[in-house]
């Protein structure tokens, strides 16, 4: 990442801009928003090579509240155009912005090929598990029996896990996070900017009108320790209040064990983010409320080829073998005469 | 490069007929390599000299069941010695590989014509697969024709020899260069062009390439030794060309030429964002090709992702283009939509073909001008130019990306199936004639130095908005699909600035009419009946037109490249006429266009049958209404 002298005395102030943000009072919106302004300055990038790109929904008015460029574009779309973005020019960081409806439901086929292909974005999944703007729809991330407008007798559509569709995509970089553990998210978009790729980020998202305390096993004070656990890097999956459960492996299914009573923290699982395989983060991915904790934190972070560099290098070698484009000699290749 | 040369045998006894011009067709199943033969007796024609036009007609199958019907596949080459603008209506000669391709093909050959058929493909199964009773080469539905029966099958295996490696089927794959040595024979084309070509392609496999010489050299010699023609053809190469070096050229790749073109002259680079569709993918084809160019091609996972990875290299500030068919600019309309909002350049490339829905892909239509027009949520104004044939498509590209940054807009540009696949000689331009493309970019908030926040929605004098791509320092602004307030660029759902910004962008694309040429006319400027076209009808029409003229009728025509905004003078030329006649190949788009425009009482003259115009039914459509 390049780092320009004189940046730092940017503040989360500099992100911000003069229009006024209209989500609805209390969203969780907002402290993406918060979070973002204070990450932004100490990324070391200058406003200008920053552009916040965005789909259709709630979560997508975030470029709007920005100061930096942004293209608030059309419905689940928006990696589309990231994607064109960054093969115009690899040297901009571009952030994705989209929610549980704009990125699986109809936009489920461009997050998976954005994924794939690695292009070098940061894409933010506000997952608020309802249709917000629409006003009360369930959405692909609803539970079984949820109760909505459109579900008034409760949805019977399975709903899909975002980190397991991206990890499906082999992502290169894959994280969760909460809105309201405001360290955690900041930190967790930090290294999502940092990594080379695309970065997925999912972010639980409280939608306090239509969808209020769909998280607050993960979020409430009595019970999140019990409902969530931290994935750290090389260590052991441990949780609870007092620390004292974990995660074990039993075959190849995970299991929730209580440590003491014969079992050590070496028999648990340990995290590995960078398992060249998706598969023990996509392990991760499927533990979920209530049968287990669920996982937070960097689920998955590896090296791979960027696709807009590849893109440049295939140009560089083209130029570099057949030298540099020269019309002249493209008309006049092939067969030609010459009426006199 | 190779020069025109005939390597002819000892010409005893054979006399030349000389013709003005001649229409070939070769036909046979998808397999055997017609679209092959035909592009190659086209590089030889036109290698010769004469002008040539051509009309490649193939199923959408790509192996479609061998021997019937529906797997036939045709390539029409008109070669003549003078100015030519059709493939032709009616063939001097047909050769028919199988069955099938005899049915299906001769009714388009004229009495009299030559008609070379394969005879070891006449068999029992294959007749029955073409649904002919009896083996109509022994039949009297043949008497009309000068029919030449030959077991090239087996002439050729003999050809190639026992001594090859290669398996039986690979010997029987180059038959068809037996057939194009043959007519290469008939009309006294040059073979080296394809001599070189089929080392070139097959140079590594010296088998492969050591048979195909064989063969077409076997098939030349054939016409040679026996006597089954009582004379030779030959057109004299063309003299009304004008002087310069030419080459052919096909529609697609003079599309992407045109890309490539545009982006040198607008000192920038292209990107071509796009998903496979027929008849559109060679653009693809040809631009990946071309990296050199610093020509980025992205294909994408679906049509509107294409789309949108296009605007979002626009917005990039690259010159940004896409390309599809009809199905896909359906798919494209929501994305096209956020391009009129944002304002940003991108060029869409739609190749017609027949419709609706999956409908015809490898034929041709004219039936979506009413779909780039209107096809599109709320009062969305694009650019429309169209393409009149294949080497036009260089021109009329570069000015779809000319209008589209000039004016800060998406432009559709129209081509079709008949255009894309057709060739024609193309007069090689020379790199300082072509116009040169203006790309300004904002270069601090709004040019001044100021330190005032900038403002996306300023305009200049032609309304453009400035463009701004992300990395401008001071330029940082957010654009999207929500209403625009005119200058800030900020949300506004203020009923006075919407009307104002929906005339904003119409003015906007209304004004390209002052930056565009007026409408010319080919023949009288007033008159009896004025022909109006558009697109891949333009060398039917305006043959139709030439003749009409020849036999003293006073007829005009008008052939149509900017559909949106149209020429200024448009309307006040549409008066100057007793009648307007409208051929399309759709069921009268243009013509619509026209009567709402103009309140002009045009009449049409429509098919929608997959196939171009034949000049001949042109001709009858004029003089009806003359006739009234």
């Amino acid at each position: 990442m390049s780092t320009e002298s004189g940046l730092n005395v940017l503040k989360p102030k500099d992100f911000a801009n003069d229009l006024e943000v209209r989500w609805c009072p209390g969203c969780g919106d907002y402290s993406i928003l918060a979070q973002m302004k204070k990450v932004l300055p100490e990324l070391g990038i200058p406003k200008h090579k920053i552009v916040f790109i965005s789909g259709i929904g709630c979560s997508s008015r975030f470029p709007y509240y920005l100061s930096t460029y942004g293209f608030h574009t059309i419905h689940g779309r928006a990696p589309t155009f990231a994607t064109g973005l960054k093969i115009a020019n690899p040297e901009l960081s571009v952030w994705v912005i989209t929610g549980d409806g704009d990125g699986l439901s109809i936009g489920g086929n461009h997050l998976l090929h954005v994924i794939r292909r690695n292009v070098n974005v940061n894409i933010v999944m506000f997952n608020n598990r309802i249709y917000g703007l629409t006003k009360g729809q369930y959405s692909p991330t609803s539970r079984v029996g949820h109760k909505t407008k459109s579900t008034p007798y409760g949805s019977i559509d399975r709903p899909l896990s975002a980190l397991s569709v991206a990890l499906g995509a082999e992502a290169s970089f894959v994280a969760r996070s909460l809105d309201v553990n405001i360290k955690h998210l900041g930190e967790t978009l930090k290294r999502a900017a940092g990594h080379r790729g695309a970065s997925f980020v999912e972010v639980y998202q409280d939608c306090n009108v239509f969808n209020h305390e769909a998280f607050s096993y993960a979020t409430d004070k009595e019970v999140k320790a019990d409902n969530t656990i931290y994935l750290e890097h090389g260590k052991p999956l441990i949780f609870g209040k007092d620390r004292h459960m974990g995660i074990r492996l039993n075959g190849t299914d995970p299991e929730v064990v209580k440590l003491g009573e014969g079992v050590r923290e070496d028999d648990l699982l340990f995290h590995d983010e960078k398992a060249p395989e998706p598969s023990l983060a996509y392990l991760l991915s499927r533990m979920s409320y209530p049968e287990f904790p669920e996982p937070m934190g960097v689920f998955r972070c590896i090296d791979a080829p960027v696709y807009e560099e590849q893109v440049d290098a295939q140009v560089e070698k083209a130029v570099e073998t057949a030298g540099d484009g020269d019309l002249d000699k493209l008309f006049n290749s092939g067969d030609t005469w010459t009426v006199d | 490069m190779s020069t025109a040369s005939t390597d002819r045998g000892a010409e005893n006894e054979y006399e030349f007929e000389e013709r003005e011009s001649v229409i070939i067709r070769f036909a046979g199943d998808s397999g055997d390599g017609m679209q092959l033969v035909g592009g190659q007796f086209t590089n030889a024609s036109a290698v010769y000299g004469n002008d040539v036009s051509t009309f490649p007609d193939f199923p959408a199958e790509i192996r479609a069941p061998a021997g019937t019907l529906a797997g036939v596949s045709g390539f029409q080459i008109h070669f003549s010695n003078h100015d030519i603008k059709t493939p032709g209506d009616v063939l001097d000669a047909l050769v028919a590989m199988n069955p099938a391709a005899l049915k299906t093909n001769l009714p388009a050959l004229q009495k009299g014509g030559v008609l070379i058929c394969n005879t070891d493909s006449f068999t029992l199964n294959d007749l029955k697969k073409a649904g002919y009773a009896e083996n109509p080469l022994d039949g009297h539905g043949i008497d009309d024709y000068m029919v030449v029966k030959i077991d090239m099958t087996r002439l050729n295996r003999d050809a190639v020899g026992k001594d090859t490696p290669l398996s039986q089927r690979a010997v029987d794959r180059c038959k068809n260069f037996f057939a194009l040595g043959l007519l290469y024979w008939l009309y006294d084309r040059p073979t080296d062009p394809t001599l070189n070509w089929i080392k070139q392609k097959f140079g590594k496999m010296l088998d492969v390439c050591e048979a195909n010489e064989r063969s077409l050299r076997a098939g030349y010699n054939y016409g040679e030794t026996l006597e089954l023609f009582t004379h030779r053809y030959r057109v004299k190469p063309a003299k009304d060309t004008p002087p310069g070096k030419y080459r052919q050229i096909m529609g697609n790749q003079a599309l992407a030429y045109g890309m490539v073109t545009a982006a040198k002259m607008a000192q920038s680079e292209l990107v071509y964002a796009t998903y496979p569709i027929t008849p559109a993918s060679d653009i693809l084809h040809e631009l990946a090709k071309l990296k050199h160019f610093r020509a980025r091609t992205y294909q994408a996972e679906d049509e509107i992702a294409a789309m949108g990875a296009a605007i979002g290299a626009a917005y990039g500030g690259k010159l940004a283009a896409t390309g599809t068919s009809g199905p896909g600019l359906a798919l494209k309309a929501e994305a096209i939509g956020l391009a009129v909002m944002a304002e940003l350049p991108v060029v869409i490339v739609n190749v017609q073909r027949g419709g609706p829905s999956t409908g015809l892909p490898t034929k041709t239509e004219q039936a979506d001008l009413l779909q780039a027009m209107f096809g599109r949520n709320g009062e969305c104004p694009v650019p429309i130019v169209a393409a009149a044939h294949p080497s036009d498509c260089f021109t009329m590209i570069q000015e779809a990306f000319r209008i589209a940054v000039e004016f800060m807009t998406p432009v559709i540009f129209l081509s079709d199936g008949y255009i894309a696949n057709g060739a024609e000689p193309w007069k090689i331009p020379e790199i300082d004639g072509i116009n040169k493309i203006e790309i300004k970019y904002a270069s601090s908030p709004n040019g001044n130095g100021s330190a005032q926040a900038f403002q996306p929605y300023t305009r200049d004098e032609k309304l453009a908005r400035p463009w701004a791509p992300p990395g401008i320092p001071g330029c940082e602004h957010r654009i999207g699909g929500l209403e625009k307030e005119a200058i800030t660029g900020n949300v506004s759902y203020d009923p006075e600035n919407h009307q104002k910004m929906i005339h904003l962008r119409q003015e906007k694309v209304d004004g390209i009419a002052n930056s565009i040429p007026e409408q010319t006319v080919t023949g009288p400027e007033e008159g009896d009946l004025l022909l109006v076209s558009w697109g891949g009808t333009f060398g039917a029409v305006s043959t139709a037109a030439a003749k009409a003229r020849d036999k003293g009728q006073s007829v005009a025509h008008a052939h149509l490249k900017y559909l949106s905004p149209f020429p200024k003078n448009l309307g006040d030329l549409l008066g100057r006429y007793r009648q307007v006649l409208v051929p399309e190949l759709n069921m009268g788009q243009l013509r619509l266009l026209l009567r709402g425009h103009f309140l002009v009482d045009a009449k049409g003259y429509n098919k929608v049958k997959g196939q171009p115009f034949y000049v001949s039914e042109l001709e009858k459509a004029i003089d009806g209404l003359l006739e009234d």
